[in-house]
């Protein structure tokens, strides 16, 4: 015991273990610190620890080649011992380490905590908000299938977009004219030694920001933030009710730590690992590509802007967050940090989240994308074709035949690019569904040089039938009408003649 | 230690006198390590930053590149054709062959589109039936001819430089088109 105890000082003379304890773990923080809200930032961080174990566990197998790549993450799938677990939490790691920072961000921003003296905290958050983003998409590409190929080649459009060094940005992200050989390297080095090596350093810059100027205390309404006051009110704080942060503001921070680890093990366990899909071969052309979940927002955005601003707000937009989260605390760095008092603040977190959720939602949807199979794997609905004639059943031929359906929904089945046609009979005339057809418009391609006359005729006779059960047919209103619409909307007649 | 030595000695005179030679010799020596740490860190930042940017600075990639023999092209028939990129590794694999739609209007009357959409490249899907080109990702719609139809994209598909030879079909390529470098 006493040879241990000699140890233990002799180590300590050395590596001064307890002097570095009492200043970081044992740090004095003010008792209403110990708070659930107040969990956000060390989950984070071990989000960011089992991404680096399971990082360093895949890259014993993952081969960062093109040729290679995709055979490596389905040996890992199938073959290696648990390689697929291993995948499996390392996506979901990366889906928690983005949700909880995400939830940090808001918290510290509703509390007001970025505000004096901890400017540097806040901003360098915002550095690893971004870091992790970089690190998201640079791991998308890890997963090298097909879906990563065509997303890296929307990450080089957009790079290509660039005013006049565009092309040369290009080359420099592929490291070469093509997606090719050397792209993939270069993105794992990204992936693997620099964001992360950057992403340590300013961790350790922002945990160091954390000693220096204390955590944040939890606001009280009417207790404005004044810069020539708050050091010696955060003081007297400290004097009156500070803990040691071990143990006793620490314990909900473990037990979150503890909520967290499970929730990436089940998720793993449940939802298992994602891809690779096809692979990575750019002359299969079948894929539909689509980002993972926290780019799905662009993915919307990039699909609803119009092409106008669609460039300037490629790049002007993450600038201008970017610059507006670094500015912040210089331009709000005092006065009420409570959202009671901060009507605003709450405002804008409700229209972000708001614009976020909407955007991925819409992403995860993609109401704009043609469904490339609907024209030739979904009949025609057998109600649509009961009773018509021989010219209207081949208009509902030329409607299938034509892909109508890729873009436009009967029955509920169908693409959701252009309206559902299920009642375009009652909307639309007849020379308006010719003049549609033949000359498209409002974002509809124009079928002129496609469709012969007959098969236009064919075509608009069909979709003239499609309307509710008795419904009559659109009708211009300036024309005047004979009693035979009348006697069609009170059910007099089996079935209206289509044209007269 | 040393700095209790130091105050004794500073106490006495001959100690003074060194003091006042020894400046000047850290000085120097300072000034000296400055200068060659900086020297010495400009020559190794040339070849760091130069290994990392030479794909900013390349020289021209592209080259004729044969599609195969014209008989494998009917007429009024859009096709898929592919090639091997002429920018090449050896561990490319299968992301070395690049993919391009083929349509030939009549005779030696051809258009060579990019499988890239022009808005955001990824790969235009052809339908015979409507005489369309859809793109999966944001619902770019190109006609037969390549001209833009509708959606997000701002101009119609990339169109490669052909030429036909010994009795071939050849395109100007090597280079993933972009707005930037639209081939």
């Amino acid at each position: 015991m006493d040879k241990l105890r000699k140890t233990a000082v002799w180590l300590d003379d050395r590596l001064h273990l307890t002097a570095l304890y009492a200043s970081t773990a044992g740090h004095e923080v003010p008792k209403s610190s110990g708070s659930w809200f107040y969990v956000l930032g060390s989950g984070t961080l071990l989000c960011f620890v089992i991404q680096v174990l399971t990082g360093i566990c895949l890259a014993f197998v993952y081969v960062p080649s093109t040729n290679e790549a995709w055979t490596t993450l389905n040996y890992l799938n199938h073959h290696q011992f648990l390689g697929w677990y291993m995948r499996a939490i390392h996506e979901w790691g990366a889906n928690f380490m983005v949700a909880i920072m995400t939830l940090h961000m808001i918290q510290v921003f509703l509390f007001g905590a970025y505000k004096y003296p901890r400017e540097l905290t806040w901003i360098s958050g915002t550095f690893l908000l971004f870091i992790t983003l970089g690190l998201s998409f640079t791991g998308e590409v890890m997963r090298f299938d097909q879906n990563a190929y065509w997303g890296l080649g929307i990450g080089v459009e957009i790079m290509g977009r660039v005013p006049g060094i565009g092309g040369g940005l290009v080359h420099l992200l592929l490291a070469g004219p093509i997606i090719a050989g050397e792209t993939l390297s270069r993105f794992f080095t990204l992936h693997v030694f620099i964001l992360p090596g950057l992403f340590i350093a300013i961790i350790a810059m922002h945990l160091r920001l954390v000693l220096n100027k204390g955590i944040s205390e939890v606001p009280k309404v009417g207790r404005p933030v004044h810069k020539a006051t708050y050091d010696a009110h955060y003081a007297d704080i400290l004097r009156k009710e500070g803990v040691p942060f071990v143990p006793y503001a620490i314990g909900k921070d473990l037990i979150f730590a503890a909520i967290v680890i499970i929730g990436i093990l089940g998720c793993a366990l449940i939802f298992g690992p994602s891809g690779p899909v096809g692979p990575p071969n750019p002359t299969v052309i079948q894929a539909s590509p689509t980002p993972d979940f926290y780019f799905l927002w662009i993915f919307a955005g990039l699909a609803l802007l119009p092409d106008w601003m669609e460039t300037f707000v490629m790049f002007g937009a993450p600038l201008i967050i970017f610059v507006v989260m670094v500015l912040l605390p210089f331009w709000s760095g005092s006065g009420e940090k409570h959202v009671r008092r901060r009507p605003i603040a709450v405002l804008v977190v409700i229209f972000c989240v708001m614009v976020f959720g909407i955007l991925t939602y819409e992403g995860a949807t993609t109401p704009w994308s043609p469904h490339m199979e609907a024209w030739s794997s979904n009949p025609t609905p057998a109600k649509y074709l009961v009773g018509r004639t021989p010219l209207e059943m081949r208009g509902a031929a030329v409607f299938e035949n034509k892909q109508c359906r890729n873009c436009h929904s009967l029955g509920g089945v169908g693409g959701v690019r252009g309206p559902a046609l299920d009642t375009v009979g009652q909307r639309l005339t007849r020379p308006q569904l010719v003049r549609q057809v033949i000359q498209g418009g409002g974002n509809m391609p124009a079928f002129g040089k496609e469709l012969s006359p007959a098969e236009v005729d064919a075509v608009v006779s069909f979709m003239q039938t499609l309307r509710s059960k008795g419904a009559p047919p659109a009708h211009n209103s300036t024309v005047p009408q004979n009693n035979l619409l009348r006697d069609v909307a009170s059910n007099r007649m089996p079935r209206p003649p289509l044209r007269q | 230690m040393s700095g209790v030595d130091r105050g004794l000695l500073d106490k006495s005179e001959e100690p003074a006198a060194q003091h006042e030679t020894d400046p000047t010799r850290r000085d120097y020596l300072f000034h000296l390590g400055v200068g060659v740490v900086s020297v010495t860190s400009v020559l190794l930042a040339i070849p760091l930053v130069g290994f990392v940017c030479s794909g900013f600075v390349q020289g021209p990639v592209n080259k004729w590149i044969s599609l195969g023999v014209l008989d494998s092209f009917p007429e009024q028939i859009t096709r898929l054709a592919t090639f091997r990129n002429p920018f090449t590794r050896p561990w490319d694999g299968q992301t070395g062959n690049i993919p391009v739609w083929v349509r030939r209007i009549a005779g030696s009357d051809f258009q060579v589109f990019a499988i890239n959409c022009a808005h955001l490249g990824c790969p235009v899907r052809w339908f015979q039936e409507s005489g369309l080109f859809l793109c999966p990702c944001h619902g770019g719609v190109y006609y037969a001819d390549g001209s833009r139809a509708a959606g997000p994209p701002p101009r119609g598909l990339f169109q490669y430089k052909y030429k036909i030879e010994k009795d071939q079909l050849w395109i100007w390529g090597g280079e993933m088109p972009t707005l930037a470098n639209p081939v």
